[in-house]
């Protein structure tokens, strides 16, 4: 059981019955599909949706951070045939919160699905879910079958002139199909190759028809919009990041889990909902973004608030906002090796220099973790990200380079320690008891 | 248009242009691995990042949109900056084996490496070994020199309409591959060679033979079909060691066909005749050339002396020269004979005389990708004219309605609208149907001719799609098969009326390289001496005492084999002037001179749409062989026929052609008054015979490699399930077939689902099934 | 045409048409990736008739259907025991014992990662973030089924209930 905790819950309402409360009687007790009812009751227009939702100030949960309602009046409004796409692929390491969406509210989702399919036009859409998580996949299909048999779905939906049916499709073990194109290629049943853009999905998407496509969380977060109204939903944050986020926090911290927070929240505070730090350890360092995110030294991330804007001046990303936490047991060397492995192992393999530069730099790395690191291997692995970095077809290259590049330049003496010493700085048994089984302190939190 | 500008020069350019087009434009060379203009755009390699006057990082110029006002810079630091970088990234991995490689000397890679990749890289990891795959016996491969472009999976995908080629694996790990198992059989795998900017696809004939600096290179026109690619050949020590496409956007764009490609090695086969012969008391004997000339000029002589000139006929190949042809034709028509043709295979020569003209496509070729309903009548596209089956897959991509009638159902790889698949006694029937629905669609009262026939659901969709194009823009196209039917001229005549009346080009595919030039040659009969001749059929139906043979084969390129055998054995003189000698011809022949292959002559082929193409020798002739125009011109000085004073082959094009246009004029479709001949008589099961790719003419009948692709298999008995049910044979059984006469031949029966009922598919021009006489003839199948 | 698509059970066919019928009509390779996973289900593997077949099935090139059964992480392209474990290693969960979960693994199997124990019954992969790094050390069963909270006992427990 995932360990939850919230302020101000939003998304999270649903989730305090923890797997009993997922179910349609259960999102309609706490007040779902009312949205999409008064949408449809009241005949709003598209363009009032997606004013109501650009009101908000909701930034994609992707990754990205990109206005959701700006994408979605990209659409064009004529074309006959369109999509919506929603990327549960959630394979960013670290990032574990798009997994409980669905599986403690999947209708939140389903509901801002077609409420997004109504205000871009679109008759079909989509739900691409990671390969790795098959229960949750299932839960999706009969929450879909919930919402088919309600009249949420399906042909004239509650009696009105507009159509949508949303189908599930799953994955079966790729990084790269989170980025948006490798998805619609994976949907359209090919090798996940992200494409080439421009054309974006809003002109060339799935089958190549205009597609909209966004993130679990962002759809979840519509009907909640809607509920409260755009403005009330951005003053939950931070001007230019409204609404609420979720937290997926692991690593050294008492109690990993997910946190929703609202946007601008200190760091500080969501460490301590998360326990704190694990054994009372020094906090060294964190990812706040999810693996593709530069690190932040401890005294760098403390005076952060958890928001877009305040996370991309310390020089990091917000990203899918999980938050990978490490104290003072942690090699930086070999934490970098393990996530260098990942993105050597993750490249879709389609453009030179991530292709061949994601093996290279694992390989650096890997030879510095075992003592054979030289000199000038450090400028080199600077030089190398700086060759894969902007020249490739999909941000996979800079999701690999971004780490190398902060580590080096943060934990720069630990690598030339490595490098001289043929050895790490910090004791091998050290390192084997901070990472070692750790039981979560208590299922604290709502669940 | 928009108007952009790259390093400092300025240049409109059309609405949605790539960077990499426009810089084409100006001459400014982008360097680039992955894109090929005739392929999609895939954007991996990387190689041709540029700056953008804006854009935060370098762009490839390959995808990106010109937009106006748009700034590029090709050289700027961050250009010059990204393209190293990206060229460090795709040597780590590479062999860098030049030394051993035979892309050598025209490897892009090599040549980009040169100018924009440092001369050391701190890589130092172990490179990455890729294991080789088996494509087949053409293209041979390296795959650690691979460097995943895709372009030669794009090809297939695309161009080739089948995607026999992917790259599996991911990442580092990605690796180009069929499917496990499988080869790569397209009848166009030779362009992967030409795509592949290293040396991962390489051409298995040629491999190690030669360094590409060391050949000698010479512009050529294909001797196959009829399109007329056009060729570099390229020779070492006068040896022809490999052909390469040269490009002509009208005609063949940047493709060649495998047959066009590798079917050089013919050229250097152990049956080449490289010495004239004679036969003397029933024994070969290697003679001088000047004996053999004189032998051959006392025995025409003494034919013509005491039987009449009409007592030697002239089979001479479609796809010798026009030179050749013209020669052939004058020296018999000297020598009082009006026996010459090159129609080998056709067998309905009902329209000679009623022709308005040359037979011919009807159109440019460039035209037929404009083309926006096509209906193809009785052709195996796909293998008889593989480039123009090429042109109508990318306009079917485009929204061109293809539709086909014909009597096989083969797979063409394009995107079909409409077909009907018919015996081929239906063929003309239905052809009459699609011709009435049509008519009654376009609201035009049909005549007498098509009271009684009754339109069925295919032929009405046919219609449709006809007449829902553009006004004058489709096309009704006749291929081999069908210019090879018993009721041709029906046909004709139908194709015409059908493009008449919708406004649309009505044309033929060629089969042969002088398929057009044959006619212009006055390689026919009955177009000189207004005494009608003997057809090229008429002539061994009705045996001479004499044949004189250029280039062809004829057991195997005429359309019943059996009886050209049968007509030669019996004569008392066959003369054959060819490049290859084969134990039929040491049996039916009198004199084997040993003439030129198209390699090694000058001379002229028109093609399909009427163009005039000539060229010079890549290579010397082989041994004592000769062109086949200086032979023709001694034969006809010893023969004192007038008018042989030739210096030059121009000099004999010059007489043919008159002033050598482009194009021949005279080319017109037409037909006056044939009698529609629409009865279906059968009895017995019917034949589809077609010629396979690879032995369509007496070079590619040679080349190893070709003949071990898969496109060479043994003939079999192709039917479909019923009448395999109906003889109680299983796919894989053998069956005895026989066509009325004595002669059985005995084939593995195969599953066709595309044969339609009562129809027996074997293919021809093979010495397998050459037994079975003609293309058309019914047959008697049993199981064995 | 009938295709030996008998290789494949009727109700694994039945599964792939109810994939199929998810997607426009004219998109039925859009299933391809379910169709694997059905296949692979019935066969323990991918061989690579199966997939061949499933290509014809959806009127696909085969080496189009062999690019997708090699991307995709966990198509199994080789025979694997009765039981495949991942473990996931990724940084977020090595950090709450994701790499003792696999050390412990491989110690009581006796095999390393990408081998299958000698009775046929185990094979242990390395797995990539699951999505559930919060449930620390996590572990597949099998491609579908997740194991969460993987300490000794439960390993040990886990490795008792497979039989
Ligand atoms: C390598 C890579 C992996 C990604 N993985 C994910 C992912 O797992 N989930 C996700 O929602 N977005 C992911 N993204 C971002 C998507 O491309 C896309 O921006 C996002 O789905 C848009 O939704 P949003 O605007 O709602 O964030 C990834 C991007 C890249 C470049
Ligand atoms: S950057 Fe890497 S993962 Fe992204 S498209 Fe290029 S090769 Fe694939
Ligand atoms: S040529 Fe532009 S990326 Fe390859």
């Amino acid at each position: 059981m995932a360990l939850i905790d919230t302020i101000n819950p939003l998304l999270t309402t649903g989730w305090s019955k923890g797997d009993a409360g997922w179910s349609l009687k259960d999102y309609e007790a706490r007040g779902g599909y009312a949205q999409l009812k008064r949408i449809l009751a009241s005949k709003m227009t598209q363009d009032e949706v997606i004013a109501e939702v650009k009101k908000s100030a909701l930034r994609g949960r992707g990754g990205a951070g990109f206005p959701a309602g700006l994408k979605w009046s990209f659409m064009p409004k004529a074309a006959p045939e369109k999509y919506v796409v929603c990327n549960t692929d959630e394979g960013e390491p670290g990032t574990f919160k798009d997994r409980d969406l669905l599986r403690y509210d999947p209708h939140s989702t389903i509901e801002g699905m077609i409420i997004a399919a109504y205000a871009v036009g679109a008759k079909r859409g989509y739900n691409y879910i990671h390969g790795e998580i098959f229960d949750i996949y299932q839960r999706f299909e009969e929450a879909l079958d919930q919402a088919r048999a309600a009249g949420y779905l399906g042909e004239r939906i509650l009696g009105s002139d507009f159509s949508f049916d949303l189908f599930a499709h799953h994955g079966w073990g790729a990084y790269i199909c989170g980025e948006e194109t490798g998805l619609l290629e994976s949907i359209e049943g090919k090798k996940g190759q992200p494409r080439y853009k421009p054309p974006f999905p809003a002109n060339f998407g799935l089958y190549g028809r205009p597609t909209t496509i966004n993130n679990t969380e962002t759809f979840a977060a519509i009907p909640f919009i809607m509920g409260m109204g755009g403005e009330a939903y951005l003053n939950l944050g931070k001007p230019n990041n409204g609404g609420t986020k979720l937290f997926s926090v692991s690593g050294h911290v008492n109690r990993p889990g997910n946190y929703e927070v609202p946007m601008g929240t200190p760091f500080a505070k969501l460490l301590e909902m998360a326990g704190g730090m694990r054994g009372g350890r020094k906090l060294k360092a964190v990812i706040p973004g999810g693996s593709s995110a530069p690190v932040l030294p401890a005294d760098v991330i403390m005076d952060c608030t958890m928001d877009y804007d305040s996370i991309a001046k310390a020089g990091s990303m917000l990203g899918s906002g999980a938050v990978i936490v490490m104290d003072e047991t942690v090699c930086m060397v070999k934490a970098l090796e393990r996530l260098s492995y990942f993105y050597f192992e993750e490249s879709c393999g389609q453009c030179t220099p991530c292709r061949e530069g994601s093996g290279w730099l694992y390989r650096v790395v890997h030879r510095i973790e075992h003592g054979e690191g030289r000199a000038e291997d450090l400028d080199l692995l600077n030089r190398v990200t700086d060759n894969m970095m902007g020249k490739t077809i999909c941000a996979l290259a800079d999701a690999a380079a971004f780490p190398v590049r902060s580590f080096i330049k943060h934990f720069k003496s630990e690598f030339e320690y490595h490098i001289e010493h043929k050895k790490c700085l910090v004791d091998p048994e050290v390192q084997r008891a901070g990472s070692g089984f750790f039981r979560a302190s208590s299922a604290a939190g709502a669940a | 248009m928009v108007e952009i500008e790259i390093d400092g020069k300025a240049l409109q350019v059309a609405d949605g242009s790539t960077i990499i087009e426009a810089a084409h434009k100006l001459g400014t060379y982008i360097p680039h691995f992955c894109y090929h203009k005739k392929l999609s755009i895939a954007a991996n390699c990387r190689m041709c990042l540029v700056q953008v006057e804006k854009a935060p990082k370098p762009m490839p110029a390959c995808a990106t949109i010109a937009t106006n006002g748009m700034k590029v810079f090709t050289h700027s630091e961050q250009a010059i900056t990204a393209q190293k970088a990206v060229m460090e990234f795709l040597l780590i991995n590479h062999p860098l084996d030049c030394p051993i490689c035979d892309q050598g000397g025209e490897c892009q890679l090599q040549d980009l490496a040169v100018g924009y990749g440092e001369s050391a890289s701190k890589y130092e990891e172990e490179k990455r070994v890729v294991p080789d795959k088996d494509l087949g016996p053409l293209v041979s491969t390296d795959m650690t020199r691979c460097i995943n472009c895709t372009r030669c999976i794009r090809f297939t995908a695309e161009i080739a309409g089948f995607m026999e080629l992917g790259q599996s694996y991911r990442g580092e790990h990605a690796e180009v591959m069929p499917f496990i198992g499988k080869t790569v059989d397209t009848e166009l795998s030779g362009n992967l060679i030409d795509l592949c900017p290293v040396g991962a696809l390489t051409s298995k004939p040629f491999r190690f033979s030669a360094r590409t600096w060391e050949l000698s290179r010479r512009k050529s026109v294909s001797p196959h079909d009829g399109l007329g690619s056009n060729l570099i050949v390229q020779t070492k020590h006068d040896k022809v060691m490999r052909v390469l496409p040269l490009e002509n956007e009208d005609i063949n764009e940047c493709w060649l066909t495998d047959k066009e490609r590798f079917s050089y090695q013919g050229l250097n086969s152990a049956e080449r005749l490289t010495k004239p012969m004679v036969k003397q008391g029933g024994a070969w004997q290697e003679v001088d050339w000047n004996v053999a000339l004189d032998y051959v000029s006392h025995a025409l002589r003494d034919v013509a002396k005491t039987h009449g000139g009409e007592a030697i006929g002239g089979l001479l190949s479609p796809h010798a020269t026009l030179e050749e042809m013209y020669l052939a034709q004058k020296l018999l028509r000297g020598l009082g004979s009006e026996n010459v043709d090159f129609r080998l295979r056709q067998t309905d020569f009902s329209a000679d005389g009623k022709r308005k003209g040359t037979p011919w496509l009807g159109m440019k070729i460039a035209a037929i990708s404009r083309l926006d309903r096509v209906l193809v009548v009785g052709s195996f596209l796909r293998k008889d004219h593989p480039l123009i089956a090429q042109r109508l897959r990318q306009s079917a991509k485009r929204g061109t309605q293809v539709s086909v009638l014909h009597s096989a159902d083969d797979d063409l790889l394009i995107k079909l609208t409409a077909r009907a698949i018919a015996a081929p006694s239906q063929l003309p029937a239905v052809m009459a149907q699609i011709v009435k629905a049509t008519l009654q669609l376009k609201g035009v009262a049909a005549d007498a001719a098509l009271a009684g026939v009754t339109v069925s659901t295919e032929a009405q969709a046919i219609a449709q799609s006809l007449v829902s194009g553009n006004e004058g823009g489709s096309g009704i196209l006749l291929g081999n098969f069908a210019q090879q039917h018993p009721q041709a001229a029906t046909l004709q005549a139908l194709g015409h009326q059908l493009a008449s009346a919708l406004g649309g080009k009505f044309g033929f595919l060629g089969e042969a390289a002088n398929s057009v030039g044959g006619y212009v040659a006055k390689a026919v009969p009955g177009t000189v001496n207004g005494n009608a001749g003997l057809n090229a059929a008429a002539m061994l139906k009705d045996p001479r005492q004499a044949y004189v043979v250029l280039g062809a084969e004829p057991e195997l390129d005429c359309a019943d084999g059996a009886q050209a055998l049968a007509a030669l054995s019996k004569a008392a003189a066959v003369v054959v002037l060819s490049p290859f000698k084969s134990q039929a011809m040491l049996d039916y022949a009198a004199v084997l001179l040993p003439v030129s292959p198209f390699s090694e002559t000058s001379g002229t082929f028109i093609n399909t749409e009427g163009r005039v193409q000539s060229f010079y020798a890549a290579a010397k002739p082989l041994g004592e062989t000769r062109p086949a125009w200086k032979v023709l011109r001694v034969l006809g000085n010893l023969l004192d026929v007038a008018g042989f004073e030739f210096n030059s082959s121009e000099d004999v094009r010059a007489e043919a052609l008159g002033d050598t246009p482009g194009f021949v004029s005279g080319l017109d479709n037409g037909i006056n008054a044939v009698m529609l001949n629409l009865m279906a008589s059968t009895n017995g099961l019917e034949r589809v015979a077609d010629v396979p790719i690879h032995f369509a003419d007496s070079l590619v009948r040679r080349a190893p490699a070709l003949q071990q692709a898969r496109d060479s298999a043994a003939p079999t008995a192709r039917m479909n399930k019923a009448l395999l049910a109906k003889l109680g044979v299983a796919a894989g059984d053998h069956v005895r077939v026989g066509a009325g006469g004595t002669a059985t031949v005995t084939l593995a029966a195969e599953l066709d689902v595309g044969v339609p009922d009562g129809v027996v598919r074997i293919a021809a021009a093979h010495a397998d099934t050459c037994a079975l006489g003609a293309m058309s003839a019914a047959l008697t199948v049993e199981k064995v | 045409m009938n295709k030996q698509y008998d290789m494949l059970s009727p109700e694994a066919l039945g599964k792939i048409d109810r994939e199929v019928a998810k997607y426009p009509a004219d998109q039925k390779q859009s299933a391809v990736m379910a169709a694997l996973v059905i296949a692979q289900d019935e066969k323990g593997w991918l061989p690579k008739e199966t997939i061949a077949v499933v290509a014809s099935y959806l009127g696909m090139a085969p080496i189009a259907a062999y690019e997708v059964a090699s991307f995709y992480n966990m198509y199994d392209l080789h025979p694997v025991g009765k039981y495949k474990l991942t473990v996931c290693t990724n940084l977020p969960c090595a950090l709450s014992g994701g790499v003792h979960a696999a050390d412990y693994v491989k110690e009581k199997l006796g095999i390393d990662f990408n081998q299958t124990t000698p009775d046929g019954k185990f094979t242990l992969k390395e797995g990539e973030c699951m999505g559930a790094c919060g449930d620390a050390p996590v572990l597949l069963v099998n491609n579908k089924r997740m194991c969460s909270f993987m300490f000794p006992e439960e390993i040990d427990k886990l490795l008792a209930e497979c039989n």
